[in-house]
């Protein structure tokens, strides 16, 4: 028989198109660390026997710009911030509307979904739902620091190189609002904030020969909180639990202008190829039993309705240490990043790490 | 004329993977670089062909501040590197036996099969404030309160000479391999000490192998990026975390790919003006070894 190139190509693509269908359908999640804990992958294969889950770990920036460079193919679900969505969405393109019929929203905590709805939401398509939300502040070892309790006081020079941060704009967001001014507020005068921007420069600047080192992951904050090198630190919330755990003086500190809440969302990326594992998964981890492990790995809580409760009892106890209702009330929730401001405070940043000293 | 064809085949298929590898992981990607570095962003999604990301450059001090230090630092871990690497070399090559020199090499090998993460760590554990070293002279009397060793330049430098202290060695050992015993002994028998005939004789001959070394040791040093993050305190910038941030904090992937332009520009000038002052050529040294 001969075969015309035609019909070659033809029979190569069935072949191959069988192949896929007759294999185990693949959900490639683009995640924070602990987020797809080994336990409940388990327990979702189980369940789903056709699917597999590939994780790769990754953090806000770094999931931008893998999307970026590949126009949202290579993943079929990722978890940014929900400010990391509108801008980016805006300027690249990399994600898919979600189909919100496939979603149980009825489990969500409504004041977070609203939340992110409102932020996600882009000519009248949502792109985003919560997952899991927490807080970035302060932490301080009890019985070194007693008094800590302002963005301010990482440069306070009492604890002169024992205080350390994270060179993000966390800090930039904290210390405006340490001097008095509300940095969301003016996200829509870029003229505004580039000048309150100027200003925290300054101020940073200044407090270098303050802070000991800029940590760069939980590992080495961690590192330097419990060998007591730093007393007290910026810090997420999670890893303060944490350390908690093991030295009961180390705890979260909620600043007195507020922490900043986050909310990591579930978005679909443009090009992801199994959409509906994605969904499967968005319904899965958030079951009330799913949700527990998911927080018992991450140290976050799980925005469901009762989310709080959920949390194992050795993190309630660290949460019930370092918040007051009138914190949880004072919280700051990241506003969204318009276009543009990501590189303002990129420079703003690039300034400080270049500072030489106060 | 088939031996001929098949000869060419042959030699088309052996030059093939070399020829992909240059085309498709070097060229290529190079090419998108220069293209992306010669965009403006004007607003979303909007662009404009211009100079603005290599202008910025220049006009914005912090960015070349830190590319000067950069350079300076990789220099000084060059200089070490030789001078450490250099008697160890010279050992390896002419006064050690067959076995000891292999033994030898692998000494210098094995810090290689961990990974550099590993590696860094390695010495965050033994620098830190709470950490070995520390430790150790506080046990000892010599100092009576914790010292920080870490989180600075030196701790940078330290670690950079210990990762690039093989490429040094190597091209350097295997120059003065083939240096002649007698040329040595000529030189004592003309009444030269040890000084002169370092100078005179085995300095001179081992320049390809300095040079080549330096160079691939140079671009290795102000090209890496994990060493100086992870052991780098507050005031230690490197350039490629410069880059970073413009590619991955600041979404700039533009003055990114200007910035790793100007990288590649600037080390390739310190190459070309050590081999200008040196008197050697790229031909002479690194493809020679």
């Amino acid at each position: 028989m001969r075969m015309t190139m035609k019909t070659a190509v033809l029979l190569t693509a069935t072949m191959l198109a069988g192949m896929g269908s007759a294999q185990a359908e693949t959900l490639r999640l683009l995640t924070w660390g602990g987020y797809a804990p080994e336990n409940v992958i388990a327990k979702f294969e189980e369940m789903y026997p056709d699917i597999d889950v590939e994780v790769t770990l990754s953090n806000n920036e770094e999931m931008v710009a893998k999307l970026r460079a590949t126009g949202g193919a290579g993943f079929d679900l990722a978890q940014p911030s929900h400010d990391r969505i509108y801008a980016p969405q805006l300027e690249y393109d990399i994600y898919k509307p979600l189909d919100m019929s496939k979603i149980d929203t009825s489990v969500f905590e409504p004041k977070l979904l609203d939340g992110v709805k409102a932020n996600t939401t882009i000519d009248g398509e949502i792109y985003a739902v919560p997952h899991q939300w927490g807080t970035s502040g302060l932490m301080a070892d009890k019985s070194k620091a007693p008094d800590f309790k302002s963005w301010g006081d990482l440069c306070n020079p009492e604890y002169k190189g024992k205080t350390s941060m994270r060179l993000k704009r966390t800090i930039l967001l904290g210390t405006a609002y340490s001097m008095g001014e509300d940095p969301f507020a003016t996200y829509s005068d870029l003229d505004a904030y580039q000048a309150l921007l100027d200003k925290v420069v300054e101020k940073l600047s200044a407090c270098k020969d303050n802070i000991k080192a800029y940590w760069k992951g939980g590992d080495d904050l961690s590192a330097m909180m419990l060998s007591g090198e730093i007393v007290a630190s910026e810090t997420w919330d999670s890893t303060a639990y944490k350390l908690y755990n093991e030295n009961n003086n180390i705890v979260f500190v909620p600043p007195e202008t507020g922490a900043l809440a986050w909310i990591d969302t579930f978005v679909i990326p443009r090009k992801g190829e199994a959409d509906d594992a994605a969904y499967k998964w968005i319904n899965f981890v958030l079951q009330p039993e799913i949700s527990q492990m998911m927080s018992e790995s991450t140290g976050a809580i799980v925005a469901v309705k009762g989310g709080k409760d959920l949390l194992p009892d050795h993190l309630k106890a660290a949460v019930n240490a370092a918040f007051t209702d009138e914190d949880i009330n004072n919280l700051k929730f990241f506003a969204n990043i318009p276009p543009g401001v990501e590189d303002m405070e990129g420079k703003a940043l690039e300034k400080i790490q270049a500072a030489t000293g106060g | 004329m088939n031996q001929r064809d098949a000869r060419r085949l042959s030699l088309i298929l052996l030059f093939m993977p070399f020829a992909l590898w240059i085309l498709l992981l070097i060229l290529l990607p190079h090419i998108g670089m220069g293209v992306l570095s010669l965009r403006e962003k004007i607003a979303p999604r909007q662009y404009e062909f211009g100079f603005d990301n290599y202008i910025e450059f220049f006009t914005e001090p912090i960015y070349w501040h830190i590319m000067a230090r950069t350079a300076i630092m990789s220099l000084i871990v060059t200089a070490l590197a030789l001078v450490i690497g250099f008697p160890v070399s010279y050992y390896i090559a002419k006064i050690a036996g067959p076995r000891t020199r292999g033994a030898m090499f692998m000494f210098c090998l094995i810090p290689l099969w961990v990974s550099d993460l590993i590696r860094a760590f390695g010495w965050i554990l033994l620098l830190r404030e709470t950490g070995v070293i520390s430790g150790v002279l506080q046990w000892t009397g010599l100092i009576s309160e914790p010292i920080e060793l870490l989180y600075n330049d030196a701790a940078v430098i330290v670690g950079l000479v210990y990762t690039v202290m093989l490429f040094m060695i190597v091209p350097l050992t295997s120059t003065m391999d083939g240096m002649d015993d007698s040329m040595i002994e000529a030189g004592y028998n003309l009444g030269g000490n040890g000084l002169t005939v370092l100078r005179r004789i085995i300095i001179p001959y081992a320049m390809p192998g300095i040079i080549s070394g330096s160079i691939i040791v140079f671009m290795l040093t102000a090209g890496s990026y994990l060493t100086p993050v992870l052991l780098g305190g507050k005031y230690s910038s490197w350039f490629t975390q410069t880059i970073y941030d413009q590619f991955i904090t600041r979404y700039n992937w533009e003055s990114g790919a200007a910035f790793g332009f100007l990288l590649l520009i600037f080390t390739s000038l310190v190459v070309w003006i050590g081999l200008k002052l040196s008197g050697q050529s790229l031909s002479s040294t690194v493809a020679r070894s």
